[in-house]
């Protein structure tokens, strides 16, 4: 009781200097002003960044544990031999079994790809118990060897009801007569339970593998394994693995998780060049914060002198700069967020196809603030002991 | 009159590379609460050594000195500038107001050391400009007075924690022969209305004719003195 009164007491006393450290403040309008915007910048990249690694790591978190993934050990690119699928499926441990192949799917531009994977439908299903389908729908789906099933997100991007037929195009497979267009009926539409990724295209792959030309049939791009408990997954990778060991195409068996974590890896090389640039960006403000407080306290060394023969100590002239250079970053840091949070849920809006997940979350912001009183600290921090040790009569004999 | 200050042998030395400079040598001066004394002397004399010193802004290289009773040469750095906001007001010659704040604000700056709430520190504050004539002028910052009124706003900003003593460094120097005139005028009534001890260093004897004593510094040294 008596310790919160004491501190409450102290914030009133700090609180009372805050006129005239906003009063510094505004001494250069101009110089503040950019140093703000600066700040302004670096937060707003920082939380806009942090939104895409979310977005990145999302489908990370979706992934199984109960579901391993086959494929081949030298790349995940390379193919494997269909027949693994059976070979795969006889394995002691195996639950269910499901192929998937990358086939570079998109609708009309080829810039805007939307996964699209053949795959053993029923048994696909029945290993993703996530993915929500109105029962019809799903029986349709299933009776339709020419049918897709359609993630929420991508039927309203393109604006697909079921029964709808539709062209799916491929950058990577032809067919038989050349084409790369596979016209299908919308049979089913999906949601993933808790809000997850639904931008997906899911193909019947005995059809899928119908039409294709013969160098590129009976090729599967992995294995989906399921195991009836998380703890068997390692023994059966192993097993795995063994069975096709010395074989042309030898197999690398993963978590799911994994297997995401690593293809995440790939896109997220470019969360990695993000964040250095997040990182460079927040040192250059640093640097800007830094330089203006040094040149502010410069500038006031006669100010400061006087502070201190009307008795100001030496604890209050370091807290007075400090509480300054944490202000400048706290504005421009409050209002650099305040601008990612609005463009955010703009730019969620918009990357919904590709960016599922994208969102600017209130643990980002509060990280942000530990951020922003953080960098005011270590960049006032310099001035401040300068302006502490400041002699009076040195600092009055400067005008 | 009781003796407000107390100095002997006082010795202030300043170093420049390995050569010693002796600014003050072995001073010896009392003055009285309630004294208005004019310290005079030609540049480099020591009188604004002696005037930091007395106010506790630089630290003497040996001797006594007491205000009050007080050895303020022995107080901590901490110590020392408490004792600076209770017991000392400061009136400068170029006046040295902060320019981003009011008169009313550069008046209040002491009180913000103190434990009053906001509404008695800005009373405190109106009541000081008062009493210098800028009642009207509150909400004017630095710029948009004269150099008669900065320096009324200066001596509102001394006065305003009621302290003991007032140490004036030159008050007149920047300001014509009205304006000066009608801050001796103030000083003087500071003194004879309201006790306050005043020490003011001077160049100008006719400034120094408004003091009750004069004492003249030449080298360190005190030669002379008029009362």
């Amino acid at each position: 009781m008596g310790g919160s009164r004491l501190r409450l007491e102290r914030l009133w006393h700090v609180a009372r200097y805050l006129p005239l450290v906003w009063a510094s403040l505004r001494r250069r309008r101009l110089r503040t002003a950019f140093t703000i915007g600066s700040i302004f910048i670096a937060f707003m990249l920082y939380a806009l960044a942090g939104a895409m690694e979310r977005a990145f790591e999302r489908g990370v978190q979706q992934a199984g544990a109960d579901r391993l993934m086959v494929q081949h050990k030298v790349s995940f690119i390379l193919p494997l031999p269909e027949s693994y699928l059976n070979r795969v499926r006889s394995v002691d441990g195996v639950l269910r079994v499901s192929s998937a192949n990358w086939i570079g799917g998109y609708i009309k531009d080829i810039r805007e790809q939307v996964p699209t994977f053949p795959v053993q439908a029923e048994a696909y299903l029945a290993m993703y118990p996530e993915f929500e389908i109105p029962r019809a729908q799903r029986e349709a789906f299933l009776a339709d060897r020419t049918g897709l099933l359609a993630g929420r997100a991508v039927a309203q991007a393109y604006g697909w009801k079921v029964g709808d037929v539709v062209p799916i195009k491929s950058e990577i497979y032809r067919r038989k007569d050349g084409s790369n267009v596979w016209d299908v009926t919308v049979r089913a539409i999906f949601d993933v339970r808790d809000g997850g990724d639904s931008r997906q295209l899911l193909l019947h792959y005995d059809y899928f593998n119908e039409t294709l030309s013969d160098a590129q049939r009976d090729r599967i791009g992995w294995v989906m394994v399921q195991v009836p408990r998380p703890e068997q997954a390692p023994a059966v990778a192993r097993r795995i693995d063994a069975l096709f060991a010395n074989s042309p195409a030898e197999t690398k068996t993963q978590t799911e998780k994994a297997m995401t974590q690593g293809f995440m890896k790939q896109i997220g090389s470019i969360g990695a060049i993000l964040g250095a640039v997040v990182t460079a960006v927040f040192f250059t403000m640093l640097l800007v914060s830094a330089n203006t407080m040094a040149q502010s306290v410069r500038e006031r060394t006669n100010e400061i002198g006087v502070l201190k023969t009307l008795g100001f100590g030496n604890g209050t002239i370091l807290s007075l700069v400090l509480a300054e250079s944490v202000l400048i970053t706290a504005i421009g840091g409050i209002l650099g967020m305040g601008a990612a949070w609005l463009l955010g849920l703009q730019l969620a809006i918009a990357l919904q196809r590709f960016l599922p997940g994208f969102e600017v979350t209130p643990t980002t912001l509060v990280q942000g603030l530990v951020w922003v009183v953080m960098l005011g600290l270590v960049a006032g921090i310099w001035p401040a002991i300068q302006a502490m040790r400041l002699k009076i009569v040195d600092a009055l004999r400067r005008d | 009159m009781q003796p407000l200050i107390h100095l002997r042998d006082l010795v202030k030395e300043y170093r420049r590379g390995t050569e010693r400079l002796r600014v003050l040598d072995g001073l010896s001066l009392e003055i009285g609460e309630g004294e208005f004394v004019a310290l005079m002397g030609p540049s480099g004399s020591g009188k604004s050594t002696l005037l930091n010193l007395l106010g506790g802004l630089d630290r003497m290289t040996s001797g006594e000195l007491t205000i009050g009773g007080l050895a303020i040469g022995e107080l901590p750095d901490a110590a020392l500038a408490r004792w600076r906001a209770d017991h000392v007001g400061f009136v400068f010659q170029m006046y040295n107001l902060l320019p981003v704040l009011t008169a009313e604000a550069n008046v209040e700056l002491p009180l913000l050391l103190s434990d009053l709430p906001a509404a008695e520190r800005r009373r405190r504050a109106r009541a000081a400009l008062t009493l210098v004539g800028l009642e009207d002028r509150l909400s004017h910052r630095p710029r948009e007075l004269s150099g008669g009124q900065e320096q009324r706003v200066g001596i509102a900003r001394a006065i305003v924690s009621d302290p003991t003593l007032l140490l004036c460094d030159e008050p007149t120097g920047d300001l014509d022969r009205k304006s000066g005139d009608e801050i001796l005028d103030l000083l003087q009534e500071l003194n004879r209305q309201h006790g306050k001890t005043i020490l003011m260093v001077t160049h100008d004897p006719r400034a120094a004719a408004r003091a009750t004593r004069q004492l003249h510094l030449d080298k360190g040294v005190l030669h002379a003195e008029v009362r």
